[in-house]
């Protein structure tokens, strides 16, 4: 069976691809070229991933284990969706998050076109998840990958049946130092190539920099407190995140975080710790993963972040693919433009956009 | 089984021409530049090489100047000329917009010192006329560069016509004749140009071994200093193994010119006749004639150039979407661009190179492969598979 392996450069990907030949599949190694690289070399820094080296690791990742390997040039792809919907969201205050727009609109749509242009029925990436089909309704389902510290189911929510039905996730059933030894034991270079964390394309994780080089972003504003009074200034609204602490430039007797931003007033609001909390959220564009939404009053446990602790809700799916979930204890920075993934047990249920 | 259809990118190296090297290798590992026998083993290599170089497109050996391969050539020839006569006050550089990327580079690092540069279109068969070279010509113009036969598309310019238009003026003129030399005749008295670019691994030979044809009496400013080699053009001990596998690939490429094109030509024909014929929606690039005998450009429409590449390597055949030295780039191609293509054209096109070993058996399994590999990318293209 061929399989396209989306090769990054990184030690995940790269045992992806390797157990996949282990397996017995025809893989072809494909690596996708995001930004234009040409000039940049010794120039300015940019980026933590697909960069320059990064394909040249995927290379020579995929020379090691004896696959072709080729870069397919997703420069306009890349632009129109992933950063046109991050400039778009921090300018309106929002706090985006990329990598699921690269997973549910790069990797699994136009690379599972170009694979399917190439004979592949598949492709497969080295996120720490898990796809398999549910014995009872012979749907697909997404589940967090065994590796529960490296879980990144998070971050493909937006997959639908047909995605999934495309989709494998070869390291989703070990963990990270297993991957780690993998890679060593098949002499990979990549064995001990840190983690990236960063927002790939957003160099030295200045996202400010980025956005204002770009243009489009307005600029110095106004700091209040709940009571909408000026306590001091800002320069520019893409600079916060609700939950936000750091670089506000506030003296205040007590730590204070950022609770609102107001795009449309250029305004960010500021409040202590408590002001933070909040019992319920709604979220939009949501995806089920089963194809059809729960009941309302479903038991489910929500993430906010990434890095949240999942925490018990109880949801109500809305008609117009929104949803409104209720926690059992108020959660802490809730950021609009995040994702709310949600969960039974390790299978995802599904997802929407914090509103 | 493996297709090679790439051979202008670059080209086996000849079995003849692989024991020459490596008998170079273990055996005339002298410095050229010594006293003693072994020094005289390795000259003799290079005065052999040079003899065959210089027989190959009509020259004088001494007027050949070795160098690491084409780029290294062209650059030696537009920077030494810049620099011989930028005292002369010549301010002013010439060349087509098809060039390869070794001259516009080069061309654009000159400019960024104070040149001007004018680049001439050329015409929709991929032709640079030479009316509108005679316009383009200064009072300060140091030199045109027009390359003889076009990487991409495979166009042969009017070399002749033109230099002659620029010697009207009294303006050098240097031709890049990377593509054509070993596929057809080339002779630089024919041609009556000043300076001529060739490379070994075109014609069967080992990369990093080329050459400048620089006429009697040019003056041209090394561009390597150093050691008094090559007659004081390029310093650097001599890379014998290579130097002597290019001449040996020159001996054979000028032995069997007239045969091998001969032999190629109808193999080139029967792919692009039978690829336009068989698959709706496809389209030639540039001229049919005149044309080196071996290249054919064609456009697919509604198909990604990129994934038409990889599906045939899948299936063992390899060909390019353009120059090698511009993959990875999502840019158009900038010869197919100023030839006036619309840009869907200019990104769905395959270049298809012949050569030596190339069999009908090859090409008939390509024009078999083809139809079915498109129509699958065609029917891909449009459906967004996104939710």
């Amino acid at each position: 069976m061929r399989v396209v392996a989306a090769m990054s450069g990184g030690v995940d990907s790269a045992v992806a691809a390797a157990l996949l030949v282990r397996d017995g599949h025809d893989v072809v190694g494909l690596s996708m070229q995001l930004y234009d690289h040409s000039d940049r070399e010794g120039g300015a820094r940019f980026g933590s991933c697909c960069t320059i080296d990064d394909l040249h690791d995927a290379r020579r990742v995929a020379a090691r284990i004896g696959i072709p390997h080729y870069i397919v040039n997703f420069e306009r792809e890349f632009a129109e969706t992933v950063i046109a919907d991050f400039v778009t969201e921090y300018a309106a205050g929002r706090t985006p998050i990329p990598c699921v727009h690269c997973n549910g609109d790069l990797k699994f749509a136009t690379l599972v076109k170009r694979a399917d242009g190439l004979g592949a029925d598949f492709v497969a990436t080295g996120h720490y998840a898990r796809v398999d089909i549910d014995p009872v309704t012979g749907r697909y389902r997404l589940r967090r990958g065994a590796d529960r510290a490296k879980d990144q189911s998070y971050f493909l929510f937006t997959l639908d049946q047909a995605q999934l039905s495309h989709a494998m996730f070869p390291v989703g059933d070990i963990d990270k130092a297993a991957v780690r030894e993998q890679a060593r034991a098949l002499g990979l270079d990549v064995a001990d190539k840190p983690d990236s964390h960063e927002i790939c394309f957003v160099a030295d994780g200045n996202h400010a920099a980025f956005l204002e080089g770009r243009g489009g972003m307005a600029g110095a504003g106004s700091i209040r407190d709940g009571a909408g009074r000026t306590v001091g200034s800002h320069e520019g609204v893409h600079r916060f995140t609700v939950g936000q602490r750091k670089g506000l430039g506030l003296s205040s007797p007590i730590p204070l975080y950022v609770v609102g931003i107001d795009a449309a007033a250029n305004s960010v609001t500021v409040g202590p710790k408590e002001a933070l909390e909040r019992s319920t959220l709604t979220a939009s564009r949501v995806n089920w993963i089963a194809g059809m939404a729960p009941e309302a009053g479903t038991r489910v446990t929500a993430q906010i972040r990434h890095r949240h602790r999942e925490a018990a809700a109880t949801i109500d799916p809305r008609p117009d693919r929104s949803v409104r979930a209720t926690f059992d204890e108020p959660q802490s920075a809730v950021a609009p433009g995040q994702a709310v993934v949600f969960y039974s047990g390790d299978e995802v249920v599904g997802g929407g956009w914090i509103d | 089984m493996r297709i090679y259809f790439d051979h202008n990118a670059t080209t086996p190296v000849d079995p003849a021409v692989i024991e020459t090297i490596t008998t170079c290798l273990a055996e005339a590992y002298g410095n050229a530049s010594s006293v003693h026998h072994f020094g005289q083993r390795a000259k003799a290599m290079l005065d052999d090489a040079r003899s065959s170089v210089a027989a190959l497109i009509g020259a004088e050996p001494s007027e050949v100047v070795f160098t690491s391969g084409g780029t290294e050539a062209d650059n030696f020839a537009l920077r030494g000329v810049a620099e011989a006569l930028e005292p002369t006050g010549r301010r002013h550089l010439i060349a087509s917009g098809i060039e390869h990327e070794a001259v516009l580079t080069t061309l654009k690092a000159l400019a960024r010192r104070g040149w001007r540069v004018t680049l001439l279109p050329v015409d929709s068969s991929g032709l640079v006329r030479p009316d509108s070279l005679a316009d383009a010509l200064t009072d300060d113009t140091a030199i045109v560069s027009v390359m003889h036969a076009n990487n991409e598309v495979g166009t042969i310019q009017p070399i002749a016509e033109l230099a002659a238009v620029a010697h009207a003026r009294g303006i050098l003129f240097h031709s890049d004749a990377v593509q054509s030399v070993g596929k057809i005749p080339v002779d630089v008295g024919t041609l009556g140009v000043d300076l001529l670019s060739l490379s070994a691994h075109k014609f069967n030979g080992p990369k990093g071994a080329g050459a400048l044809w620089i006429k009697r009496g040019t003056r041209v400013t090394a561009l390597l200093t150093g050691g008094k080699h090559e007659r004081n053009r390029r310093a650097g001990t001599e890379n014998v193994p290579g130097i002597a596998g290019l001449g040996h690939a020159a001996r054979l490429a000028h032995a069997k010119l007239a045969t091998e094109a001969a032999r190629v030509a109808p193999l080139r024909d029967r792919l692009e006749s039978a690829i336009l014929a068989g698959i709706p929606g496809t389209a030639l690039n540039g001229a049919r004639d005149p044309r080196v005998p071996n290249t054919t450009n064609i456009s697919f429409d509604a198909v990604e150039a990129e994934s038409l590449l990889i599906a045939l390597d899948l299936e063992g055949v390899a060909v390019s979407t353009g120059s090698a030295c511009s993959s990875g780039t999502l840019e158009p191609s900038h010869v197919l661009k100023a030839m006036g293509l619309p840009s869907p054209r200019t990104q769905n096109s395959i270049r298809f190179s012949l050569g030596a070993g190339n069999t009908e058996a090859e090409v008939n399994f390509v024009v078999s492969k083809l139809p079915g590999l498109v129509g699958k990318l065609r029917s891909l293209t449009g459906a967004r598979a996104r939710a």
